[in-house]
C-alpha cells in the first residue's frame, strides 16, 4: 500500500469529530465509583464525588459524561465490527497528547464533562500506543492539577508494566472482551487473543487489590484505579446466545473482580466488513442482558437462574423483563407475602426493585400491610399483585392461570423495533 | 359581608420566614410552636417567595412563649436530613408539611419508616424533586468565557426549578476553586472570585454572555458522539426534559439529529447489503453477469470484466487478485507478463493446464491513468469482500479439491479476513466447503523484485507449487 496523497492537516474542529465519531461505539461512559476529590483549598481544578455526573443526553439515549475521544484512529488490527479496523475506508485523523488536554480542560471548564475517557488504535506497536495514553493522562494529573475523572482504554498486548502506570493516574481502566465467545473472536477480531486480554485484565486486578490493601495499611501508598475496571462485550455480531453472554459476564465478575460489563448491540458501521450481519440486533436485547445483570449484582439471582429465564434456544424473552420470565416459570415459589416474607423473597417479586423492597421492610415494622399500602410504594401494583399477599390480599387462583403473562405483560409497543423492515 | 369569626383566626398564626430556602429559620420556628403545643392547622407559613393568598393569612405574628419546662421537640435524623431537601420545593405547601410531620413525630417517633404514609411520602417526593434538580443543575449548568478588567471569568445563565442555588453552590465551589465563576438565575446569582463566594441580585438572561467559541467544538462533539443506530428519544427526554434545553448550547442539534437518524441509518445498511439475488447456476450465467456488475467502484470505471478460465472439472483453482492492464484489454485471466511466469512455474512443478482453473478475487481491473499507461491499484478489503459473490459462485460449481491462492488481496477473498501470506504460505487451510487451500505470493510479488531477492523468493514460490502439485496427486489418485 502506498500514501500517494499529501493530505492537508485537518482543523482540531474536523479531527474531534473524527476521533469521537470513531470512540462512540464504547458504550461506557460511566464516571462514578472513584475517590472523592476536590479543588478546594486553591489547588488544581475539578472535582469527583463518588456519584458521576451525565451532563448531556444524545438522542440515543446514552449518557455523556465523559469526553469520550480516540487519539488516533488510525489502526494496524483488522478486528471486523470495529469502523477503525485497518481495512476500512473510514476518515483517519491523529491528536496529540497535548490537543487531548487543551481540550479536556476547555470543556471541563465550561463543565460539559466529568473528565477523560481516552481510548485509541493501534499505531506502531501497542506499547507505544499505550504510552501515548498515558502521557496525556500524565499532563493532565501532574502539569495541570487535574482532579476530574479519566478512564483509560488499555491495550492488552502492551508492556505489562506501562499497563501499571495506566492505573496510577486513571480513575477507571478498562479493556475489553470484544466478544462473548472465544470462536467469536478469532472469528472477528483475528489479531486479537483471548488469552492475551484476560492476562491482562487478571493482572490489572491484581494491582488494583495490591493498592487497596497497601492503602489499608500506608496512608500514602499510591492509588490504583480507584474506581476500579470494567469492559464490553459487543452482542449480535456472532452467534452467542444470551444464555451464553450471561455466563460469561458471571465469569467475568468472578475471576477479575470487575465493577462493569457493558453490553453494547452491535451497531451497522459505515463500510462494513462482509463478514458482520448488516442489521443490528434488536436494541430491546441490550435492554434485556442489562437487567438479567442487574438481577445478579443486585438481586440475588445466580447466573444458572438467569440462563432458566431464556428460553430453550439460550434467548432472553424480548416482550417480557428476565426477572417476570423467571416468576412465571417459577411459579411455586409464589405467591410471597409482603407482611413475612425475607428480603431475598421479595426482591423476587417483578415489580418490586430494591427501593421498593426496602420500604416495605421499613413500613412493616411499623404495621401490617394492606395491598393499598404496596401500591403506593410501586409504579403498578396490577404487576405485582398475582405475586404477593397482604394484609387484604391473596391471589387465589391467579398465580397459576395460563393466561398470567397475557394479563401483567406490557403491550408490546411497536417503537421497539422502529426501523425493522 | 358577615365578619367571619371562626375562633381559628383569633388563633392562628403566621409566621414569614427570611428566605423560601430558610431552613434554620423554619425550625427554630418550627421547634418552639412544638413546644408551645401549637397543632399544625393553626399556622401560617409565609415566605418572600411563597406569596401564600390564604383565608386566615392575617394570622397573629407574635409567637406564642412555649411554657419553661416543655420538653425539646423530637425529630429522627431521617426527618432532618428530608426536610432540608424538602424546604427547597418551590411547593409553597412544604412548610406545613414539614410541620405537620414534625409534629406527629413527637407521639409516632418512627413515623418515618412508614414509607405508605402519605404525608412520609409527600415529603420523600419533594425532597427527590429537589435532589434531582441540584443533580441537574450540577450537569446542566454551561459557563461561558469572558474576559474581564482584571482577568478571565466564567459566567453562567441557569433557571433552576426549585430554591437550590444557595445549597449548590458549595459544588461548584469544591469543582472550581481556581477559577473565577459566576451563576446567574432569575431568583438570585452566585459570584466566586477563587478565594469568596457572594450571593447577588436576581438576573436575566441579557446579563449572562452570549456565546463561547469553545461551544462550536462541543456541540460537535455531541453531534458525533450519537450513534444514529440507535435512537431512543424517550431516554434522553427522560433524564435531559425539555425545560432545561434553552439553556444548553448542544441541544438545538437534536431535532436535526433525530431527522438524520433514520436516514443515515438506512444508508449504511444499504451500503453494505448487496443483494446479488439468486446463485448463478452455470459459469456463463457469472462471465455475463459480471460484465454488468456495478456493485462496488471498480465495476465502475468503464473496463471489461474478466471471467475465469479453465476446465469446469478442473482440480485445482488458481485464484489471482485482478486482471491487469493486459487482461483487460483481452478480456482474459493471466495472459501478461505476471502469467507468463506463473505458467512457467506450473509447468516445472507438473501442474497441466488440464488440470486447473484460474480466476481472480476481483473481476475488474482497478488501476490509476498516468499519461497512456494504467497504473495498476490494490483492490480494498472491501471491494474483495463485495466481489467474493462471484469467485464463491465459481468454486460452487467447479468445486475444487485444493485452491491455490496467490497473493494476499486472493488469501482474503477465501479466508475472509486480512492474511499474512509469509507467515501462513506453505500449510494447508481448509475451506468451508472441506477443500483445501494453500497460499503462496503473486507471481506480480516476483516480477517487481531483483537479483537476489528474486532469486530467494521465486525459490520458495516453486517450492510452494512442488508441495501443491503433490498433494494435489495425492487427492486426485
Amino acid at each position: 500500500m502506498s500514501q500517494t496523497a499529501i493530505i492537508a492537516p485537518k482543523t482540531i474542529l474536523e479531527r474531534l469529530e473524527i476521533l469521537a465519531d470513531a470512540a462512540k461505539y464504547d458504550a461506557s461512559c460511566a464516571s462514578s465509583g472513584t475517590t472523592k476529590r476536590s479543588s478546594a483549598g486553591g489547588k488544581g481544578i475539578g472535582s469527583t464525588e463518588g456519584m458521576g455526573i451525565c451532563h448531556a443526553y444524545a438522542p440515543d439515549g446514552r449518557c455523556i459524561s465523559l469526553l469520550k475521544i480516540l487519539l488516533t484512529n488510525h489502526c494496524v488490527f483488522d478486528c471486523h465490527y470495529c469502523i477503525n479496523r485497518k481495512s476500512s475506508n473510514t476518515r483517519r485523523a491523529r491528536f496529540t497528547p497535548q490537543e487531548v488536554v487543551d481540550l479536556t480542560l476547555s470543556f471541563y471548564r465550561r463543565n460539559y464533562i466529568e473528565g477523560l475517557f481516552l481510548s485509541s488504535g493501534i499505531v506502531k506497536s501497542s506499547s507505544n500506543t499505550m504510552e501515548q495514553l498515558i502521557e496525556v493522562a500524565r499532563i493532565l494529573r501532574e502539569e495541570h492539577d487535574f482532579r476530574g475523572y479519566i478512564h483509560l482504554k488499555t491495550i492488552p498486548e502492551a508492556d505489562p508494566e506501562l499497563v501499571a502506570r495506566a492505573g496510577l493516574y486513571a480513575d477507571r481502566v478498562s479493556i475489553n472482551v470484544e466478544l462473548p465467545t472465544v470462536a467469536g473472536l478469532t472469528r472477528l477480531a483475528p489479531d486479537k487473543s483471548a488469552t492475551q486480554i484476560e492476562g491482562a485484565m487478571t493482572s490489572l486486578k491484581d494491582s488494583i487489590v495490591e493498592a487497596k490493601d497497601a492503602r489499608k495499611r500506608f496512608r500514602n501508598a499510591p492509588k490504583f484505579a480507584p474506581a476500579g475496571q470494567s469492559t464490553q462485550m459487543i452482542v449480535g455480531a456472532d452467534a452467542a446466545t444470551d444464555s451464553d453472554i450471561v455466563g460469561r459476564a458471571s465469569t467475568l465478575y468472578g475471576s477479575f473482580g470487575l465493577r462493569r460489563v457493558y453490553y453494547s448491540a452491535f451497531s451497522p458501521i459505515p463500510d462494513a466488513s462482509a463478514v458482520l450481519p448488516l442489521k443490528r440486533p434488536p436494541l430491546m436485547r441490550e435492554h434485556r442482558l442489562y437487567q438479567s445483570d442487574w438481577l445478579m449484582r443486585f438481586y440475588g439471582y445466580a447466573p444458572h437462574e438467569v440462563q432458566q429465564a431464556a428460553g430453550a434456544d439460550g434467548m432472553l424473552p424480548l416482550d417480557i423483563d428476565p426477572k417476570l420470565a423467571w416468576a412465571l416459570q417459577f411459579r411455586g415459589d409464589f405467591p410471597v407475602d409482603v407482611n413475612r416474607a425475607p428480603r431475598e423473597r421479595l426482591l423476587r417479586v417483578p415489580g418490586l426493585g430494591v427501593r421498593a423492597v426496602n420500604a416495605l421492610i421499613a413500613a412493616r415494622r411499623q404495621r401490617r400491610l394492606h395491598l393499598a399500602d404496596v401500591g403506593k410504594l410501586t409504579v403498578s401494583v396490577a404487576k405485582v399483585r398475582p405475586f404477593i399477599i397482604a394484609e387484604d390480599w391473596r391471589p387465589l387462583l391467579l398465580t397459576d392461570r395460563a393466561d398470567l403473562q397475557a394479563l401483567i405483560a406490557p403491550k408490546r409497543s411497536e417503537q421497539l423495533e422502529l426501523f425493522a423492515s | 359581608m358577615t365578619p367571619f369569626r371562626d375562633m381559628r383566626i383569633a388563633e392562628a398564626f403566621q409566621v414569614s420566614l427570611a428566605a423560601p430556602d430558610d431552613f434554620e429559620g423554619w425550625r427554630d420556628v418550627a421547634r418552639r410552636l412544638v413546644r408551645a403545643d401549637i397543632p399544625p392547622d393553626r399556622i401560617v407559613w409565609d415566605s418572600p417567595a411563597d406569596q401564600s393568598a390564604d383565608l386566615f393569612a392575617n394570622g397573629d405574628r407574635r409567637l406564642p412563649a412555649p411554657p419553661a419546662d416543655a420538653p425539646q421537640p423530637r425529630a429522627s435524623r431521617d426527618f432532618l436530613q428530608l426536610a432540608q431537601s424538602a424546604i427547597l420545593h418551590t411547593d409553597s405547601s412544604r412548610f406545613p408539611l414539614l410541620y405537620r410531620l414534625l409534629w406527629r413525630l413527637q407521639a409516632q417517633p418512627r413515623l418515618m419508616d412508614d414509607k405508605a404514609d402519605s404525608d412520609v411520602r409527600r415529603i420523600d417526593e419533594l425532597a427527590r424533586q429537589v435532589r434531582r434538580d441540584i443533580h441537574k443543575m450540577r450537569a446542566f449548568v454551561r459557563f461561558r468565557l469572558i474576559e474581564e478588567a482584571d482577568g478571565e471569568r466564567y459566567v453562567a445563565w441557569f433557571e433552576p426549578e426549585h430554591h437550590i442555588l444557595r445549597a449548590n453552590a458549595a459544588f461548584f465551589v469544591r469543582r472550581f476553586n481556581t477559577m473565577r465563576w459566576s451563576i446567574l438565575t432569575p431568583r438570585g446569582s452566585m459570584h466566586w472570585d477563587a478565594k469568596t463566594l457572594q450571593e447577588g441580585p436576581p438576573a436575566i438572561r441579557e446579563d449572562a454572555p452570549s456565546g463561547d467559541p469553545v461551544e462550536d467544538l462541543w456541540r460537535k462533539y455531541y453531534a458525533s458522539t450519537f450513534n444514529p443506530a440507535r435512537l431512543k428519544i424517550g431516554a434522553m427526554l427522560k433524564e435531559m426534559p425539555r425545560k432545561y434545553w434553552k439553556n444548553m448550547p448542544e441541544t438545538a442539534l437534536i431535532p436535526e439529529l433525530i431527522a438524520g437518524a433514520q436516514a443515515r441509518e438506512a444508508r449504511m445498511v444499504d451500503a453494505g447489503a448487496q443483494d446479488f439475488g439468486e446463485k448463478p447456476t452455470t459459469l456463463g450465467q457469472i462471465a455475463e453477469a459480471i460484465q454488468s456488475c456495478r456493485r462496488c467502484e471498480i465495476g465502475c470505471n468503464g473496463t471489461q470484466a474478466v471471467m475465469g478460465e479453465g476446465p469446469e472439472s478442473a482440480a485445482l483453482m488458481i485464484v489471482g487478485e485482478q486482471p491487469g492492464d493486459q487482461e483487460e484489454m483481452q478480456g482474459r485471466p493471466f495472459v501478461g507478463p505476471a502469467g507468463k511466469l506463473l505458467r512457467a512455474h506450473l509447468e516445472d512443478a507438473g501442474i497441466s493446464e488440464e488440470q486447473s482453473y484460474v480466476t481472480n478475487a476481483v473481476k475488474h481491473f482497478k488501476f490509476v491513468p498516468r499519461g497512456k499507461r494504467r497504473l495498476h491499484q490494490n483492490p480494498t478489503a472491501k471491494e474483495i469482500d463485495i466481489c467474493r459473490w462471484w469467485i464463491d459462485g465459481e468454486r460452487a460449481l467447479i468445486r475444487p479439491r485444493l485452491v491455490l491462492a496467490l497473493g494476499a488481496s486472493a488469501a482474503r477473498s477465501l479466508l475472509g479476513r486480512t492474511v499474512s501470506v509469509q507467515k501462513e504460505r506453505g500449510v494447508p487451510h481448509v475451506l468451508d466447503d472441506g477443500s483445501e487451500l494453500w497460499l503462496t505470493t503473486h507471481p506480480s510479488y516476483l516480477l517487481r523484485l531483483q537479483d537476489q531477492g528474486r532469486a530467494d523468493e521465486e525459490k520458495k514460490f516453486a517450492n510452494d507449487l512442488r508441495k501443491v502439485a503433490a498433494r494435489l496427486s495425492e487427492l486426485t489418485r
